[in-house]
């Protein structure tokens, strides 16, 4: 907060647009965590903090830095890109995971999962994903 | 040239990141560079599919196309948050569709896309049947999913991996 005094006052209100929009999108992803009702609606909620939350945020961050220390800064754009290839790992391992449960266990249903193989292979009993015919 | 640095792309990147992260001098070069070979080292003994990238003047235009899908649907999402779950206007669902593409580093890159963007949950991909499960936060129609998906990422996907 110390160095807020060196920017520019134009600069100053559109870093904190940015990280205001940003920080909303995050808080709006977090409260739809709570407000969702199933599983999989619930998957969707923290996207937004993901997505543009971190995009608005890194924006304002780099614009913020760069000017204060009179030199690009961009590293941040490292946190973007490791957000971007790692997120979609935890989602799909929740994902699938909740949607084996759905299918095997018939424990608490959240919503009308879909089968796991269509008519061809419906004979065949439900095997774990990896099980391919060798 | 392909024993000693078997992912240039992948090890150039990995040092250019390490200069950015630390300061610039001749030791974090050296650092660098010697963690980026054995990353790509590491990556070699993992035999990922190489990716051969056909086209790349589709790439910006992937780009565009998805920070604008994810700028449109940022906001309907914000939009059922708002509205809350109980809201009549909406309802979610699960897709399922029939993908073209079969290369691994562009479905990769789809999972990325399909994740990145609010209201549409990757769950699950059948590679034998090329058949992928989708959930979808505000769904209209089923067949509209299909179409969007195969006209305006798989499309341009399969134009640069394939």
């Amino acid at each position: 907060m110390t160095h807020l005094h060196q920017l520019p006052p134009v600069a100053a209100v559109l870093i904190a647009i940015f990280v205001v929009l940003g920080s909303s999108l995050a808080l709006l992803g977090s409260l739809g965590l709570v407000r969702l009702k199933s599983f999989y609606q619930r998957l969707h909620a923290p996207t937004l903090a993901y997505s543009y939350g971190t995009l608005l945020i890194i924006l304002g961050s780099m614009a913020m830095f760069s000017l204060i220390e009179e030199r690009p800064v961009v590293h941040e754009i490292i946190i973007g890109v490791f957000m971007m290839i790692t997120t979609p790992i935890t989602l799909l391992m929740l994902g699938r995971a909740s949607l084996r449960r759905d299918r095997d266990a018939k424990l608490g249903h959240d919503e009308r999962v879909p089968p796991r193989t269509r008519a061809t292979d419906a004979a065949k009993p439900p095997a774990p994903d990896q099980a391919a015919p060798r | 040239m392909t024993r000693m640095i078997p992912h240039p792309l992948l090890s150039a990147l990995l040092v250019l990141m390490w200069l950015l992260l630390t300061r610039f001098s001749m030791g974090n070069l050296v650092l660098g560079s010697i963690i980026a070979l054995a990353a790509g080292w590491s990556v070699e003994h993992l035999h990922p599919s190489r990716p051969r990238i056909r086209r790349w003047r589709a790439i910006p235009q992937l780009m565009a196309i998805v920070i604008w899908d994810i700028l449109k649907s940022n906001i309907s999402v914000a939009r059922v948050l708002l509205l809350g779950p109980d809201h009549p206007a909406y309802h979610s669902g699960f897709v399922e569709l029939d993908l073209q593409l079969r290369e691994q580093n562009g479905l990769a890159v789809l999972a990325i896309i399909l994740t990145a963007t609010p209201g549409t949950a990757w769950l699950e991909y059948d590679a034998e049947q090329s058949h992928l499960t989708l959930h979808v936060l505000d769904l209209r129609s089923e067949a509209d999913w299909q179409a969007l998906i195969r006209d305006r990422y798989e499309a341009l996907l399969m134009e640069i991996f394939e």
